[in-house]
């Protein structure tokens, strides 16, 4: 009989297992699933639309337009003389990858219930799917950022880029993993009970204000200087001040203040990853 | 042959009611126990899962300790009534949820199919579909590509290949859904009841596809389903399963004959009390229903039977009939016959009885149920019930032959031989 085979499983599943086994072969294995999905997410996002792939860029020019007659216009916040439209451009495109990867992952097992609770893959793929799909987003963004760019630079505005531009895969890396890993931790703690996901709905938006999307680190710094800890604070913050900087030559940049941002950024991915992995196994019981 | 899945003292629990402000601060104790190294103190009472009985604790144990091996290439079929715990134990081992305790230990790829089309985009086309939902169900891109012709013709919607899934009827949906699955390459194959769509034909493709699959190809098939014609000629062993235990392990049919007079165990049915409390509603009272063998104590092919029903007619002034439907556990209607009770419109209020009888050599062994059905004008329903009443025939040799032999009925057939040169 069975006892007297040698007894070398391929799968072992016990009631506890340990935080760390994030099972990285297996999400290897997954990867065409993965590329599938983020081709999923971005095909049939304009599935059915005249214009298709060009609502990408309709969002972006709508908000910054309105920021340009709100913020710059009625409101009269400096921009550190940058033209205005790149410098919420600027902003707007790392905020909305950022604010788009948390919102998404931090439902990511209230929307994939249905799927989730029917097959098996590792559950980190999907996290890890949102956050590509909104990369592509971001690039296609960015594209129009780069085009902008262009224009402001043939009409011969003072923008010009030094070596700090070459850290934007390093910026990238950092948003994408603020938003996973905090989307993680959101999407672990709402799976019973969902009461932290009314927070991330308005919460999110609001969270905007106090990054330096709309404004400059530099006008906090002189004008209202005892909120200026609070703005640092926000590693979100430290990006993108350090992505105007490199990219438009104006902008506060600090390696401390660079440097706390990605400590803080790998701390929170870190902590997410093991809270999901340890949810993930029974979610479908209590989501 | 050596075991490629043990389950060992699994057991499964599930939280009952909703989740709230209630149930946080049973979740803290738990978290604060679990902190100290204890156990955790909700789930020390083990109650067996009943599901018409009230419970004392707010958890209910899905699955109880349950053992188990299954060898390579066999086909197991895993039976049992509503809430009995099978699609737990399935949704464990495809590994959907984890166990509450126990452990789980399995060799080979596994392949589960707890639904059709899981992950299907309806915006995608077919042809996108079949990508996504293969990588899901854990295939790698490039043996999707060599499959593809293959899954497409099994499918049978070719023509709609490029259009998005959401114009597909509900029936090629489900075709498309189970040619991916069908194609997996695994060797450990789950499947819970995904046979009860799609049309006729279609169904024998899927049963053929997965005969194919235990028999032809050697993997190993658990296989969760009511249909018990189905699981009669895919499996050849079974586990049946009740109130989350273990009650039967061995060989399918008699797996099947074990869940199946389990399952109707009444032979005979009286009511004791007060009209209003009998089976039935504000026409029909049922008192009586008894199956006696026409020769001796026990019903066999020979011996034929007679059914006795008592009732009470509340609807006076009608024509009233009451027919007698009998299945057998495939749930195929042997016969569905009535009588007029009453014909120029003269039923009365009070007890009527009916008494009919089944010739010997006529239906073959095996388990029955019967379904009443009264109606007025053989028209309008006034009172049915299904599964009233079951009953087994039992088997008996002829000659040196004593297997049961197949069929719906076994009539006595009287044959001559002639011999010619």
């Amino acid at each position: 009989m069975s006892n007297t085979v040698n007894e070398k499983w391929d799968l072992e599943i016990n009631a506890k297992s340990s935080l760390f086994d994030l099972k990285l072969k297996e999400l290897w294995h997954y990867r065409d699933l993965l590329i599938l999905l983020v081709r999923r997410d971005f095909v049939s996002f304009y599935k059915q639309t005249i214009l298709g792939p060009v609502w990408f860029f309709v969002q972006p020019v709508v908000t910054i337009a309105f920021y340009t007659i709100v913020f710059g216009g009625l409101a009269g916040i400096p921009v550190d003389g940058l033209p205005k439209a790149l410098f919420y451009l600027a902003g707007t495109i790392v905020w909305n990858y950022f604010s788009d990867c948390l919102i998404k992952t931090s439902t990511v097992f209230k929307d994939n219930a249905a799927m989730l609770g029917k097959v098996y893959f590792p559950r980190l793929i999907m996290p890890v799917s949102i956050v590509l799909s909104n990369l592509v987003r971001f690039a296609v963004q960015l594209l129009l950022f780069v085009v902008l760019y262009l224009i402001f630079l043939a009409k011969g505005e003072h923008i010009a880029p030094n070596y700090f531009a070459l850290l934007l895969p390093l910026l990238i890396l950092m948003i994408a993993s603020l938003g996973l890993g905090l989307g993680m931790i959101i999407s672990a703690i709402t799976t019973k009970y969902r009461d932290i996901a009314f927070l991330v709905t308005f919460g999110v938006p609001l969270l905007m204000y106090a990054t330096t999307v709309v404004y400059p680190l530099s006008v906090v710094q002189t004008q209202h200087a005892q909120y200026a800890w609070i703005i640092k604070a926000n590693p979100i913050t430290a990006v993108i001040e350090t992505f105007r900087f490199g990219f438009l030559g104006k902008g506060t940049f600090s390696w401390q203040l660079l440097g706390y941002s990605a400590l803080s950024t790998a701390l929170i991915l870190v902590a997410g990853t093991v809270i999901f992995n340890k949810v993930e196994k029974a979610f479908v019981d209590t989501v | 042959m050596s075991a490629v899945i043990k389950v060992e003292k699994l057991s499964k629990a599930y939280q009952l009611g909703d989740f709230g402000t209630g149930t946080i601060s049973r979740d803290l104790e738990r978290f604060w126990a679990r902190l100290r190294g204890k156990e955790d103190p909700f789930l020390k009472i083990g109650e067996i899962n009943d599901r018409s009985t009230k419970g004392t604790t707010g958890v209910v144990w899905s699955l109880n300790d349950i053992n188990f091996e299954i060898e390579q290439g066999d086909a197991v079929g895993i039976i049992g009534r509503n809430g009995a715990g099978k699609s737990t134990l399935l949704k464990i081992l495809s590994r959907v949820t984890s166990p509450t305790t126990g452990s789980l230990k399995m060799r080979g790829r596994i392949a589960s199919l707890l639904e059709v089309g899981t992950g299907f985009h309806p915006e995608l086309t077919g042809r996108e579909n079949i990508y996504l939902n293969g990588a899901i169900l854990g295939m790698r891109k490039a043996e999707i590509k060599r499959k593809f012709d293959e899954i497409v013709d099994f499918s049978g919607v070719e023509r709609y290949i490029d259009t998005p899934v959401k114009r597909y009827s509900s029936g090629m949906y489900v075709r498309l859904a189970f040619a991916v699955a069908a194609h997996l390459e695994s060797e450990i194959l789950i499947i819970d009841e995904v046979l009860a769509v799609g049309d006729a034909e279609f169904q024998k493709k899927c049963l053929g596809k997965m005969g194919q699959v235990s028999k032809g190809e050697g993997r190993t098939v658990l296989f969760v389903s009511h249909n018990m014609a189905a699981v009669k000629t895919l499996c050849n062993k079974g586990i049946v399963l009740a109130n989350g235990q273990l009650v039967y392990q061995n060989k399918q049919l008699e797996a099947v004959s074990f869940y199946q007079t389990n399952n109707n165990t009444k032979s005979s049915f009286e009511h004791h009390g007060d009209l209003d409390s009998a089976p039935g509603n504000e026409n029909i009272r049922v008192l009586k229903f008894v199956i006696r063998s026409l020769e001796g104590e026990s019903i066999s092919i020979s011996t034929g039977l007679s059914f006795d029903l008592t009732f009470f007619n509340q609807k006076a002034g009608i024509n009233l009939d009451a027919t007698f439907e009998l299945k057998n556990s495939d749930e195929i209607p042997v016969f569905h016959n009535g009588t007029l009770i009453s014909t120029n419109n003269d039923s009365k209020t009070g007890i009527y009885t009916v008494k009919g009888i089944i010739p010997p050599h006529l239906l073959n062994a095996g388990n029955y149920a019967f379904k009443l059905i009264f109606g007025e004008n053989q028209r309008y329903l006034l009172f049915g019930a299904d599964d009233f009443i079951g009953f087994e025939v039992e088997n008996e040799s002829e000659g040196s032959n004593s297997f049961l032999a197949p069929g719906v009925i076994h009539p006595k057939i009287n044959f001559t031989v002639n011999y010619q040169v």
